[in-house]
């Protein structure tokens, strides 16, 4: 073994470890992160990145072979429709009106109205009640 | 669906790459792992994204319904054909080796890529003609009530 196979041996694992590294990561996010979005940053991140790692280890493994080929044909496959599926599912997330923990502060400020105002408030509108 | 920009495009990126998949799973069903059903799965499922993102109107322009229900029937009629046509060869139903008496190798590896193509132009026909039947229905539930 030349010391460019072990190089390439070498970076292949470190890839491979990295990738599997990042997946694992990704899966334990999926599970405990609290809420939907958090989760679903966690998973198609770590899964994009394991996943381009991943192949990208196998590639060295398997040298300039077609094996290598259909390995770029799937990583590019893979890197393409996971963000689209992540995209998907945010997207149909955030139309049916999930939003982030804590995001109502956000998306409806609540104005701050002192205890007298109120009551004035209430008042006025009190008598109109009624009769409309 | 003009909201989904992203959703269409990548569409139309992977539906032929999934169709030329297909074939590649089709024809090589021999030599790797595939074969006559999955490569219909998979020639099935562009036609069922492209519906799932454009639309049933548009994928049946495509693909017409008439032309799905008689590809159903042609697999059927391809894969018993290849039967009955060893039987009129004197052999026994299915047997390849009656194709090429001389040589029968040759006979086998035609007779199983003609049967694997029967049953891959079947399963498409028929996942589509699932799907269509299934997308066709109008909603239970109408879209305001979810």
């Amino acid at each position: 073994m030349s010391a460019l196979d072990m190089i390439v041996e070498v970076a292949s694992w470190v890839a491979i470890l990295l990738g599997s590294a990042f997946m694992l990561i990704g899966a334990v996010g999926t599970l405990r992160f609290p809420d939907f979005w958090s989760r679903v940053h966690a998973v198609s991140v770590a899964d994009s990145a394991g996943m381009l790692l991943l192949t990208l280890g196998m590639c060295m493994q398997g040298g300039f072979t077609l094996v290598t080929v259909k390995l770029i044909i799937i990583g590019i496959f893979l890197f393409i429709t996971g963000p689209t599926a992540t995209h998907a599912v945010a997207n149909a997330a955030l139309v049916s009106g999930f939003l982030p923990k804590g995001a109502d502060a956000f998306r409806k400020p609540k104005l701050i109205v002192d205890k007298e105002t109120k009551k004035i408030k209430k008042k006025k509108r009190s008598p109109l009640k009624g009769k409309l | 669906m003009r909201h989904h920009l992203l959703l269409r495009v990548i569409t139309k990126l992977l539906v032929g790459p999934i169709i030329l998949f297909a074939l590649y799973v089709q024809f090589h069903g021999d030599y790797s792992p595939g074969g006559g059903f999955q490569a219909g799965v998979i020639f099935a499922v562009a036609f069922i994204l492209f519906g799932i993102v454009f639309g049933l109107s548009k994928v049946k322009q495509v693909f017409p319904p008439w032309l799905v229900h008689k590809l159903a029937a042609l697999g059927v009629l391809i894969y018993a054909g290849t039967g009955v046509y060893s039987l009129m060869l004197g052999a026994t139903y299915l047997n390849y080796s009656a194709f090429t008496p001389d040589h029968p190798e040759h006979g086998q590896h035609w007779g199983i890529l003609i049967v694997e193509l029967g049953v891959g132009v079947t399963v498409a026909a028929v996942m589509v003609a699932i799907y269509y039947a299934f997308a066709a229905r109008p909603p239970v539930i109408s879209d305001e009530e979810w």
